[in-house]
């Protein structure tokens, strides 16, 4: 199916203009366009059965210019960051870190599959943006009421445990420069914006 | 005394409280100092990168400018956390590979007067540091209650030999680098396959079934490999590991009790700390028991060790097929 599209130069086209979009967002040199389809990366993957392409899959799409299909994809947010399949690749793709650009993008354009990651990532990103550390306690407390309220019973004692433990504060941890840090931001956010 | 600075990361203020407790345990014994940079903020973990690109990796130059700023000669920044590690390390790679992000991560800086020029700083994972810079007689001379007879499964986790972006690791699936450590302790180290596999980072939190599942392939095969106690690099794993078990044991209908504590404890108990002041203890599946009633084992089982040591190698099974054999030469390095 995949190969009869791409003899098509309009669908060719897509394809080059996805991966530039996606080498651009990517915080390394991504190489994604050597990508050989050898399969080492879905084999490599220790999530590949959660995931509903494997990235070697995910990259034959992009590649074949199918970009709605690709952000709305759950395999980038099934990704460890184990970085297996980066020391497999024999191109030396940036697999992880193309998995990364593609959940920015997915963030920007509202195509996530289920909002459970994206809403963990912004809530510890916005502890961590305010205070300068990360809260676990705020963060796991708004995270389990949110998504996971059926856990709540197991993971109560659990929170207790590691409080007695000394493991979890109450409070976040603050840094003192937090409007030098949050100036910094705003401006990368700026920048971010402009790309 | 060699001094580092040293960037601690959330986790060694909360969860990987025990992890900070027994590093400063091993400091002196090591001759080495940590100097805590001023000020750090959180790496983001990898959660930032995954929102947005820019803000993430200027967030993490902050903490690089700040390093660069109070180094006194070439000393690098060391990491114990392994995604902290990771993240200041590719940050410094990243910067010089692309000049782009380079340019604006820098502009960034700039709106709160910091500026990093990649390269200036050397960021390492704290297990290589000892292993290179300090090295194993070293260790092994600071050992005063070795750990002979504790069986441990060294899992050392994905993000410190991968993607090893600065080529410490001549071997990112199956290093020995933790195995040597801990033998030099006097532990016995069980042959472990799964050390570098994933612990599922955020999937606890983000999905479950999968996280829980890979957990339950790494304690299942500790405990299969007959490890008592799993010993990792990493916080993430750590509480993975350690807290998750109760979920993952109802989830597959399992009982595992796989205490999991940080080398550094290991090696503060080795060098005579007691294993409270090294923080066992904190673990949600306990690890104090199995520890104590090791180094009460201990001596014996030197002493038996020492008596009873072959006066020949002994020969091999003759129903077993010819199998080519590490040296101990071999397995030591």
């Amino acid at each position: 199916m995949v190969v009869a599209q791409v003899s098509s130069p309009e669908v060719a086209d897509a394809g080059v203009r996805f991966l530039a979009e996606v080498g651009a967002k990517t915080a390394g040199v991504s190489r994604l366009e050597m990508c050989i389809q050898c399969g080492s990366c879905g084999g490599s993957c220790p999530s590949a059965d959660a995931m509903d392409h494997t990235p070697r899959r995910l990259f034959a799409l992009m590649r074949a210019g199918e970009r709605d299909e690709v952000l709305h994809s759950n395999t980038p947010w099934m990704c460890l960051s184990c970085y297996h399949c980066v020391v497999r690749c024999p191109q030396d793709i940036l697999i992880t870190d193309v998995m990364y650009a593609l959940k920015v993008i997915a963030e920007e354009e509202h195509t996530y599959p289920n909002n459970v990651g994206p809403d963990f990532a912004g809530v510890f990103i916005g502890q961590a943006r305010r205070f300068g550390r990360s809260w676990e306690m705020g963060l796991t407390a708004r995270h389990y009421l949110r998504h996971y309220i059926l856990r709540l019973p197991r993971m109560t004692p659990m929170a207790l445990g590691l409080l007695r433990h000394g493991r979890i504060g109450i409070l976040p941890h603050q840094i003192h420069q937090k409007k030098q840090l949050q100036a910094i931001l705003r401006r990368a956010d700026e920048l971010e914006r402009a790309r | 005394m060699t001094n580092y600075l040293y960037y601690p990361g959330c986790s060694m203020e909360g969860s990987g409280r025990s992890y900070r407790e027994s590093l400063e345990g091993i400091c002196e014994p090591l001759g080495i100092t940590f100097e805590e940079i001023d000020d750090w903020n959180c790496c983001g973990a990898t959660e930032y990168v995954s929102l947005s690109t820019t803000p993430a990796y200027a967030m993490i130059a902050r903490n690089l400018a700040i390093a660069a700023g109070e180094r006194k000669g070439t000393e690098p920044l060391v990491a114990a956390c392994s995604a902290c590690y990771l993240n200041l390390a590719k940050t410094d790679h990243y910067m010089g590979q692309q000049p782009a992000l380079n340019a604006r991560v820098n502009d960034a800086l700039g709106a709160g007067g910091l500026h990093y020029d990649p390269g200036t700083i050397k960021v390492r994972h704290l297990l290589e540091v000892i292993l290179n810079d300090v090295g194993l007689d070293r260790v092994k001379a600071a050992v005063k209650k070795p750990l002979t007879g504790l069986k441990v499964a060294p899992y050392l986790g994905c993000m410190v030999p991968r993607p090893d972006v600065d080529g410490a690791y001549t071997n990112h699936e199956q290093p020995n680098d933790l195995d040597r450590l801990l033998r030099a302790l006097g532990a016995d180290v069980v042959d472990y396959p799964l050390k570098t596999e994933c612990c599922g980072g955020h999937m606890t939190q983000v999905a479950p079934k999968v996280g829980l599942e890979l957990i339950r392939r790494l304690v299942a095969e500790a405990e299969r490999r007959e490890a008592v106690m799993m010993v990792t690099v990493c916080p993430m794993c750590q509480i993975n590991i350690d807290a998750y078990q109760g979920e993952m044991n109802a989830m597959f209908h399992t009982h595992y009790k796989m205490p999991i504590v940080f080398f550094t404890q290991l090696m503060a108990v080795a060098f005579g700390l007691e294993p409270g002041k090294a923080g066992v203890g904190r673990e949600y599946t306990n690890a104090k028991k199995t520890l104590v009633a090791a180094l009460k084992a201990a001596p014996e089982l030197a002493l038996a060790a020492a008596g009873a040591a072959p006066a020949h190698k002994p020969r091999p099974d003759k129903r077993a097929l010819p199998m080519p054999r590490m040296t101990d030469s071999e397995v030591e390095e």
